[in-house]
């Protein structure tokens, strides 16, 4: 649709960029400066021995959406907080329309027009939408006014949004809406998004990347950061590559195929799947039998009537947006949440009584989303991790623990999964997101486990963990083992999976062969049965 | 204004550094308090911290004290690991001494042998059962620890004085809210002529050995350890946030009830009012400063047990009141909790700025 347009014209960093086609609507700048909005020169950031941001260059023209392409840890994260005014580069100067400025804080990033919309929402679920955008605008305000004005700019921009409505109610699409509307409250000359897709569905997406391009098309820059290859091409008119704090490419997205920014972003190419057939007995390992929980909290979700089942040789995913009851699910299987016994059955054998130890011992594995804190202790060593669950492998006698045998599994998961760390004495926190989730899944597959649960494989995680993740799910699944992933990827299910079922709203819709589905039927559904608000 | 802002990893160095920092900050303050009464400083410091440990006699008053403080202090650290915080020790160290007091008066006439393990049996699980009720409290009714624990301690107060006003009170005893002196068969044995301090202490010695083995090697403690640090990883594992909050409450509470036989059974020799000294509550602080570590709380204990002798001698030879005890061990724990404060945080420096 709007792509057609989007001729704005790209890396031209020094010369000036011809002022937008549209008259400026928003954003004071009305005079339209011939310097870029925003340049940086040589930004430096080091966090004692890891330079997260070395000699980093960027320049942003007015209207431009520029991508920000890396893998995790490559030190995206850290250049826009340095951006914002949430970190301080060491070395460096940051020009804005021309005029060097230092960003001491967030408040004066907003000032200079530079908003930011974070990967992790920073809302209060009990207070309105408008109570939360006036929160942040700060001063004096009058609710009344500024609802409205939240209503006006909301249908501006096709974000429908609702100001009174209180956030715990809002769909996760919906609250980022409200992170959107808050910036462009503040007029931003600038608009920083961190990985604002993670979250949303197919559809959902679309509809952000209109908004987005009509925002361009006012004048505002806009710094998109993904590592999602596909939607870059589709929104982005210019991406700059950094790998390990270092710009390692610029590039005009269109002009670049998937692969080939691939191999900018990771320094090599990105490896494919192999799907191979399963040749074993298909017989049902997990099957789950009229599952209802009422929701553990006031904002959990309650499940209503789930009923699946996972073969041996199969990985079964489950599509859908966070928070439309996969926690409570996964809750349940894992014996996290207790539930009646019949409903969960492994080979078998009623265990919905059972709690996640005796599940375990039966060989029910989980990878839980949470990696910190739930699947592994944050302050604890690897050996230590990894008694958490593969205690029952001989590591404890007489109530004695054999620190030997932990270390020794620790060093067998960290040697075959490829796990970059200082070794079984690391601390779990000490891995980058990638690392401990390979630690996590190495853990519980090293147990041969018959099912194994898997929530979000590759959350947070690079391009090239991703893929070798997705490859030992894959490969395990033809061992003979019945692999349930939830995910909200479509494109890693649809990658992985043998059938596809959706979550919307704590009902489970039945599932279907990959072959019979297709991406855009499943957005509609994981949208739930009300539909997202249009 | 934030003074402090969260380091991106805790101190190790401070971790270890924060006790002989908290210790050094107290005797400054300690000296200033000293000058502020009017009392030299470097004498004040000799009387608190030397003299009781210029004679045997004194290491051995030494021993005695720090035994009870490093029992229990080894049994709260378990339940503090596991973030179970049992404030009331004390309770339970009283209605430890209740229980042996109570085997010894009603064998008073046919004691033997069987009696003083019988006293040590009945002081373990009455401390034991007195740590019991909040662990029932809280796993039944979501009843906070560190209210029930504390309240207890009230209880086994009240109960421990109407014994002695009443019931257990001695016919001799001149009204004297009192119990009879146990006999010897009754007590521990004097480790040294004119010592008070008494075989008890190999307890303290035992608890040290177990409580080490168990921190370092047993999968309980691992549990246990897992559950205070991330509650969502024990639940993932399947480990038993109820099974956490017996264990600790019962083996803290089994601790301090020991420390009250060792009490009642060693250097009071009966049932009073003036069972403890505080230990209780001490312990607590025994624990943090020995950085919940079986080795470390022995060298804490020490250190507590000097400040109980150093405020004796304080109160005999500089003619100060008998609060100087509580007020050192006040200033211990604020300097601890304050210098802890900075393992993971640091000071926000004012940036000067044009």
């Amino acid at each position: 649709m709007a792509s057609a347009d989007l001729s704005v014209p790209a890396i031209s960093s020094d010369l000036g960029v011809s002022p937008p086609a549209e008259p400026v609507s928003l954003a004071a700048a009305s005079v339209v400066p011939a310097a870029d909005r925003l340049q940086l020169i040589g930004i430096t950031k080091r966090y004692h021995a890891l330079v997260a941001n070395d000699a980093i260059s960027l320049s942003v023209a007015p209207g431009q959406i520029h991508a920000v392409l890396g893998e995790n840890g490559a030190g995206k994260s850290t250049l826009m907080k340095i951006i914002y005014g949430a970190v301080r580069a060491d070395a460096g100067e940051m020009l804005w329309n021309g005029r060097q400025v230092q960003v001491e804080n967030p408040d004066v990033a907003r000032r200079l027009g530079i908003g930011m919309v974070f990967q992790h929402f920073s809302l209060f679920e009990t207070l309105t939408v408008v109570e939360n955008i006036a929160l942040v605008l700060g001063g004096r305000f009058d609710l009344a006014a500024l609802a409205e004005r939240v209503r006006k700019v909301s249908t501006q921009y096709g974000l429908s949004l609702d100001p009174l409505r209180r956030v715990h109610s809002l769909s996760v699409g919906e609250r980022q809406r409200v992170e959107i509307v808050r910036c462009l409250l503040q007029d931003p000359q600038l608009l920083i998004l961190d990985e604002p897709t993670s979250v949303l569905t197919p559809q959902a997406v679309q509809k952000l990347f209109q908004t987005l391009r009509q925002l361009a098309r006012e004048g505002v820059s806009i710094l998109y950061i993904s590592h999602k290859l596909h939607e870059i091409q589709s929104l982005c008119d210019v991406a700059t590559v950094i790998r390990a704090g270092r710009v390692t490419g610029h590039a005009i997205p269109r002009e670049e195929t998937p692969a080939s920014l691939a191999r900018m972003m990771i320094g090599r190419e990105l490896p494919q799947c192999a799907v191979a057939p399963y040749l074993g007995v298909s017989r049902p390992l997990l099957e789950v039998n009229h599952l209802s929980l009422p929701a553990p909290d006031p904002f959990g979700t309650s499940l209503q009537d789930i009923s699946l089942s996972v073969q041996a040789g199969e990985i079964l995913g489950i599509a859908g947006i966070s928070g439309n009851g996969q926690n409570e699910l996964m809750a349940a299987l894992s014996g996290e949440l207790p539930c009646a016994s019949e409903a969960v059955v492994l080979e078998g054998r009623a265990i919905g009584h059972l709690d996640p130890g005796a599940r375990r011992d039966l060989g029910l594995g989980f990878v839980p989303e949470e990696r910190l804190g739930r699947g592994a202790v944050p302050a604890m060593s690897l050996a230590r991790n990894a008694l958490l669950t593969a205690h029952r492998r001989g590591m404890v006698r007489l109530g004695l623990v054999n620190d030997g045998l932990a270390a020794a599994f620790a060093r067998q998961v960290i040697a075959r999964f490829g796990v970059k760390c200082s070794g079984e004495a690391a601390a779990a926190r000490a891995l980058s997101g990638g690392n401990l989730q390979k630690f996590i899944v190495g853990r519980e597959m090293e147990q041969s486990p018959k099912v194994l649960l898997v929530s979000q494989p590759t959350w947070g995680v690079d391009v090239g963990a991703a893929a070798q993740l997705r490859q030992t799910l894959i490969d395990l699944s033809r061992e003979g083992v019945a692999i349930l992933v939830v995910s909200e990827e479509l494109e890693e299910l649809f990658e992985i999976c043998d059938r596809i079922a959706v979550l919307a709203a704590g009902r489970l819709a039945a599932p279907q062969a990959k072959a019979d589905c297709n991406a855009e039927q499943i957005g509609l559904r994981m949208a739930g049965p009300q539909a997202e608000a249009a | 204004m934030h003074l402090l802002e969260p380091r991106a990893e805790p101190s190790r160095t401070l971790q270890w550094a924060a006790p002989p920092l908290a210790i050094l900050l107290m005797l400054l303050a300690g000296s200033l308090l000293f000058l502020v009464l009017g009392r030299n400083p470097v004498e004040a410091f000799r009387v608190f911290f030397i003299q009781p440990l210029e004679s045997g006699y004194g290491w051995s008053e030494l021993l005695l004290k720090a035994g009870p403080l490093i029992l229990i202090a080894e049994g709260l650290a378990i339940g503090f690991r596991a973030r179970i915080y049992n404030i009331g020790a004390e309770g339970q160290l009283i209605f430890g001494a209740i229980c042996a007091g109570g085997v010894a008066i009603y064998a008073q006439g046919h004691e033997g042998h069987w009696t003083l393990p019988a006293m040590v049996l009945a002081g373990a699980l009455g401390g034991l059962f007195w740590g019991a009720i909040p662990a029932l409290l809280k796993t039944h009714f979501n009843a906070e620890e560190t209210l029930t624990t504390l309240m207890l301690t009230y209880v086994a107060n009240f109960l421990l004085s109407w014994l002695v006003h009443i019931p257990w009170r001695d016919p001799q005893g001149m009204n004297f809210p009192q119990s009879v002196m146990f006999s010897d068969a009754e007590l521990f044995t004097p480790l040294f002529e004119g010592s008070r301090l008494n075989t008890s202490i190999g307890l303290a010695v035992v608890a040290v050995v177990v409580f080490q083995v168990l921190v370092r090697r047993s999968f309980l403690a691992y549990r246990l350890e897992v559950g205070g640090q991330a509650p969502t990883a024990a639940r993932y594992a399947g480990f038993s946030q109820r099974a956490t909050i017996w264990v600790s409450l019962c083996v803290s509470g089994m601790m301090a009830g020991l420390a009250g036989v060792g009490e009642v059974a060693g250097p009071i020799g009966q049932l009073n009012l003036n069972l403890s000294p505080g230990y209780g509550y001490a312990a607590i602080i025994v624990a943090y400063l020995g950085r919940l570590h079986p080795l470390g709380i022995v060298l804490s204990g020490l250190l507590m047990a000097l400040l109980y002798l150093g405020g004796e001698a304080a109160q005999m030879t500089l003619q100060l009141p008998a609060a100087i005890t509580g007020l050192f061990q006040g200033m211990l724990l604020f300097f601890l909790l304050g210098t802890d404060a900075f393992i993971d945080n640091r000071l926000r420096l004012p940036r000067r700025n044009a």
